[in-house]
């Protein structure tokens, strides 16, 4: 093992690590995500027969989404979802809520200002921060393009 | 049908980041912003509306749709308030989502513990 | 002897050990081995690190009177664990009173007091001393990775962190097992940066010891009944025992690992196996001492390995360097 270097190693250790089941990922990953974004529309199509306008829907839809997502990580079921359903968990408007909800409940030992506030963005603040300052961007090159024209 | 059409076009979203989560280095968290970030841009450049206008909830409920509702709200804002409105137009139009976030990460820490696993 | 070990001149023995587990760790294979098994692994604390705090304590209380002493008898407390400030075992020692050296060996703690607490006897500095250590899943997971509640997939490569404490009782009378030899690891690091393959990052410096060990000994692999690492896993050990051949030295008919051995592995869903400081510790306390002592083995090199990074160096780009401490446990004196 002396005569072998890091690249080599590295390149070796990789050989031994099991693949992950990639079809099987990939069917629960479409299956999960589909079917959250399924029940998001059955909410956007209730919220329209409350007359509600297109915005209000899009931020309905979300609001009682979120709530769904932050319910179901406090009851400790949004793991095993997660466990199964990978990015078909993660990358729905849930998935954000459950990134919110479970630092925010688990540094609640360390106290509502320290753990649960402090820490409750400690894996969803890249999103708002990427998100926010990437918008911004955005609206800002549309005034450079529109002016432009 | 729509409802067929807005599980087809969420779950690819979600197979796409599987299959990058699987096949390459990168984290959820790497894939959130990516896929954030993408929706930001794409909806910038009006190229994320006919998903959302075909696929409906399929588009707008993965983050990538977060993206494109935060770049939607940015232009708005850009259109009727100038550059002041390309800075809050984003967040304007997601506060509620943002919101409601932090409120029932709140309110559940006070109401549950983390299980054992 | 040689470059990295040494050779205990007078009789250093175990005379007393201790293991609690977690619910989990007492529904898996080596169930009948462990002194406790806890129900709930809160143990009624008000968290995860006073919880682990307690196993610890516990099981070093437990070590003690089945060595048939009283802390008052015991000169020095080593001991470490994985968290920040090696939290769990400071507050233990507050609780003991017992003159503590705090140790950080990652998951090779176990190895690393027990190489420690010999040497002091074996110099004559103590006659009866307390080896101890401890790691929780829930603790590890909320400082390493992420929330418990939090829906992230694992690879296939992760392992668990054991829930569990063990605490071995070291004393210059006694009649065995003894610690003969001890071989101290240097750190070695080939540039794996996944945290999720822990084992690929340990195995080189498992590798390094154990063979340096042999070379230092003059020992071959035959010559003991079982060579175990700490948490290798099922990843590391294929590593190790594929390089090891290269180099020479079958292992493949008495090499184990607590790792594989703590869980079932399918049952369990624990992917590549058991890992942390209370891995080593809880196997070698419960399983391994009890073997020992029915005489079903009775020549064992212990190496519990560890993984020295930290979740800041990892942010920085930092690869894991890995460690590995080898402890020869004989139920004779020689």
């Amino acid at each position: 093992m002396d005569k072998m270097n890091k690249k080599d190693y590295q390149k070796y250790a990789e050989t031994k690590v099991p693949k992950p089941t990639y079809f099987k990922n990939i069917m629960y990953a479409f299956l999960v995500g589909g079917g959250i974004c399924t029940l998001g529309q059955i909410i956007r199509n209730s919220l329209f027969k409350f007359g509600l306008d297109e915005k209000a829907v899009a931020t309905g839809t979300s609001i009682i989404l979120i709530f769904i997502g932050a319910f179901l990580t406090g009851i400790g079921v949004y793991d095993k979802i997660g466990k199964v359903g990978g990015a078909g968990a993660a990358i729905p408007i849930t998935g954000f809520a459950n990134s919110i909800v479970s630092p925010a409940m688990e540094f609640k030992r360390e106290g509502y200002i320290f753990g649960v506030a402090a820490r409750m963005f400690s894996i969803a603040g890249p999103v708002l921060v990427y998100g926010t300052g990437s918008s911004i961007i955005v609206g800002l090159l549309y005034l450079i393009f529109k002016k432009g024209r | 049908m729509e409802y067929l059409k807005a599980f087809i076009v969420g779950g690819l979203i979600c197979v796409i980041g599987q299959i990058i989560l699987d096949t390459t280095k990168l984290t959820p968290a790497h894939i959130l912003v990516i896929f954030l970030t993408s929706g930001v841009f794409l909806g910038g450049i009006g190229v994320y509306e006919p998903l959302v206008k075909f696929g409906g909830a399929g588009a707008t409920v993965p983050i990538s749709g977060f993206g494109y509702a935060l770049s939607k709200g940015a232009i708005e804002g850009a259109k009727t308030k100038g550059v002041i409105g390309a800075f809050s137009g984003g967040l304007e139009a997601t506060a509620g989502g943002i919101a409601a976030a932090i409120l029932f990460g709140y309110i559940m820490s006070i109401v549950s513990d983390p299980k054992t696993k | 002897m040689g470059s990295q070990t040494v050779k205990m001149e007078n009789t250093v023995s175990i005379i007393g050990t201790a293991s609690i587990v977690g619910p989990k760790e007492g529904d898996g294979p080596l169930k009948t081995y462990f002194d406790m098994i806890l129900e709930d692994d809160l143990w009624g604390q008000e968290s995860f690190e006073k919880a682990e705090s307690k196993i610890q304590e516990e099981s070093i209380k437990l070590a003690i009177a089945n060595a048939n002493l009283s802390p008052q008898d015991i000169e020095f407390l080593f001991s470490g664990d994985l968290l920040n400030q090696i939290t769990s075992s400071s507050y233990t020692a507050r609780q003991m009173e017992i003159p503590y050296f705090g140790l950080y060996g990652a998951c090779s703690t176990m190895t690393e007091s027990l190489s420690l607490g010999a040497m002091i006897i074996d110099g004559g500095f103590a006659n009866n001393v307390v080896c101890a250590t401890s790691s929780h899943f829930s603790s590890a997971e909320r400082q390493f990775r992420f929330p418990l509640e939090y829906g992230s997939q694992r690879n296939f490569s992760s392992q668990w962190t054991v829930t569990g404490a063990g605490a071995t009782v070291l004393s210059s009378t006694g009649n065995g097992p003894y610690i003969t030899y001890i071989t101290t690891g240097k750190i070695l690091d080939l540039g794996i940066k996944d945290a999720s393959n822990m084992g690929g990052a340990m195995a080189p410096a498992a590798i390094h010891t154990i063979s340096q060990h042999f070379k230092d000994t003059g020992y071959t692999p035959e010559d003991y009944d079982l060579i175990i690492t700490g948490d290798l896993g099922l990843v590391g050990k294929k590593i190790l025992l594929d390089l090891m051949r290269k180099d020479g030295y079958d292992l493949s008919k008495n090499y184990s690992d607590c790792g594989i051995k703590i869980f079932d592995g399918v049952e369990q869903d624990t992917h590549a196996g058991g890992s942390g400081c209370g891995c080593a510790a809880t196997v070698f306390n419960g399983y391994i001492y009890k073997e020992m002592m029915k005489g079903n083995l009775n020549r064992v090199l212990l190496v519990a390995t560890g993984a020295l990074h930290s979740p800041i160096m990892t942010f920085q780009g930092e690869s894991i360097p890995g460690i590995a401490h080898a402890v020869t446990i004989d139920n004779l004196f020689s």
